[in-house]
């Protein structure tokens, strides 16, 4: 298995900045001061046990979570402190592709994909709206699902809509929720090529949360562990696996020894 | 006096004092967001238009027939009570009255609350188990907006309007018994009816229904757009927004009267 080979040009322009992040659910917490940081182009990956916060992270960047402390910049603007306009100005800039990919079960494919397009950019014609339906289930290679309903849709296929739905407005940042747990393995694949496209086609930067190591080494310029709420290893794939820690080990043999 | 340290157990009824006050603030928020969004541009035209289709269009039959069979029944139970005084006549005067200023708005509200206040709920609170509310919050599209707006207008548009139209079936239903039975033709049970009926007993039938479409509509969509997690959050949701517009709309039944029987008496 390979390591993603082509590396796009990552500047040193930082988009996403996570100083001191704390979040807890009443007694128990999550994140215990968790730093980050994403610079642009960048594909940064989030692995982890379940449960240990790493959805919670990303929610926390959209603003869907507020944190207990802790600062949280996205594209220079504090997440924390802005107001709900702001925030969705924000959000226009920040696409979330969801684990159980969130379409909206009562519109066919393509309203799910004109409808952020149609609710945040006002006057734009017939047929701009359908150019840019179809340029995004071209770009995820399902134009022939156009007019179909969510549930006749398979589960990667799913994926890849939610995938497009976030695309229609252009995002600079990207961040993917578990984007292949239940699929197959080239479902899978796909689904990894698609988040590399995106990343090398639309200049787009992402944080990928998974616990499947070969997206993460497909997809990932910079691998980062999260354990007992905090990020305990940072760097590349192979740089993240060069230990003894028996938590890191366990978690490299169970996907590519057993 | 030494305050309490954090770790100290509330007192229970302190607990579900705070609780129930949390709870009332939370429903006040959510209110008068409502009118915050509602308010501000952009506007929902359309969406509120097929909200309207939904709650009103759909729900036609059922109120169809439960206005129709309510006009019949309750005619026909008035009867005796009449015949022993010999005041059949009086049945045209009697139903209205009490089709326009009660039965009417409580059928419709009742049976509104059931339809679509369960539909409400259920609806968007499986669009929040399934993440559905939080992908238009994160593209932002103003979920509120769209999803609950939209709904509370409609109810209150709609809900008046199918009031008028279960007071006009249930006439129906009450002259086809009196037809039937006293042999009353229905100009004379026409002039019976609008003799009797007073533009006070419309307004204030109409005005309470736009307040019990609204408290359909606002219960519905509260219980849906917070509902908890899970499948089980979603059968709650739906549940909890029958049971409690119906508990308000008696509750708002029984202020209005109090307030219509002030009107009357200036």
């Amino acid at each position: 298995m390979n390591n993603k080979s082509k590396k796009p040009a990552q500047s040193a322009e930082t988009v996403i900045e996570i100083e001191n992040l704390h979040v807890a659910f009443g007694d128990n917490e999550v994140l215990k001061g968790v730093d980050l940081s994403l610079q642009r182009g960048e594909n940064l990956v989030v692995l982890g046990r379940s449960g240990t916060g790493k959805s919670v992270l990303i929610k926390v960047i959209v603003g869907l979570l507020k944190p207990d402390s802790g600062r949280v910049v996205v594209l220079g603007q504090d997440v924390v402190d802005s107001n709900t306009t702001e925030l969705d100005q924000l959000r226009l800039k920040v696409g979330f592709s969801f684990q159980n990919s969130a379409l909206y079960d009562s519109m066919t494919v393509r309203e799910n994909l004109e409808f952020p397009l149609v609710r945040n950019v006002r006057n734009l014609s017939r047929a701009e709206i359908d150019r840019a339906v179809e340029e995004a289930l071209d770009d995820v290679g399902l134009k022939q699902a156009i007019n179909q309903m969510p549930s006749e849709l398979s589960g990667g296929q799913r994926k890849r809509i939610g995938i497009a739905r976030t695309l229609m407005l252009k995002p600079e940042i990207m961040l993917y929720d578990e984007p292949t747990a239940g699929l197959d393995p080239i479902t899978c694949t796909d689904i990894n090529n698609l988040i590399n496209d995106v990343q090398e086609r639309r200049g787009a930067s992402s944080i990928i949360i998974t616990h499947d190591l070969t997206c993460a080494k497909e997809v990932g310029d910079r691998v980062a562990m999260l354990f007992d709420g905090q990020f305990q290893r940072q760097g590349t794939f192979d740089e993240v696996f060069a230990t003894d820690d028996k938590r890191v080990q366990q978690f490299y043999h169970y996907n590519f020894t057993e | 006096m030494i305050p309490p340290s954090p770790s100290t157990p509330r007192p229970f009824i302190t607990a579900r004092i705070d609780k129930m006050l949390i709870a009332l603030y939370e429903v006040a928020r959510f209110v008068g967001r409502f009118f915050r969004e509602v308010l501000l541009p952009p506007y929902e035209g359309r969406e509120v238009i097929r909200q309207c289709y939904e709650v009103g269009v759909r729900s036609l039959p059922l109120i169809s027939l439960t206005g129709f069979i309510t006009g019949i029944v309750f005619t026909n139970q008035s009867r005796p009570s009449l015949a022993q005084f010999g005041a059949t006549s009086w049945l045209p005067s009697l139903v209205s009255i009490a089709l326009v200023r009660a039965i009417g708005p409580l059928v419709t509200a009742l049976i509104a609350a059931g339809r679509v206040g369960s539909n409400i709920g259920a609806e968007l609170s499986s669009m929040r188990v399934t993440e559905q509310i939080d992908a238009m919050e994160v593209s932002a599209t103003k979920p509120f907006k769209f999803l609950v707006s939209t709904r509370v207008l409609a109810t209150t548009f709609m809900i008046p309007v199918l009031t008028l139209y279960a007071i006009s079936v249930g006439l129906l239903g009450a002259f086809l018994n009196v037809n039937s039975n006293e042999a009353t033709s229905f100009r004379s049970f026409i002039t019976e009816v609008f003799g009797t009926i007073t533009f006070l007993d419309v307004f204030s039938s109409l005005a309470k229904s736009i307040v019990f479409g609204f408290t359909i509509g606002m219960v519905g969509c509260y219980q849906g757009y917070n509902s908890s997690k899970g499948t089980e959050g979603v059968g709650k949701a739906a549940n909890a927004a029958v049971v409690t517009s119906m508990f308000l709309v008696f509750i708002e039944e029984l202020f209005s009267l109090q307030i219509v029987n002030a009107i009357r008496s200036f």
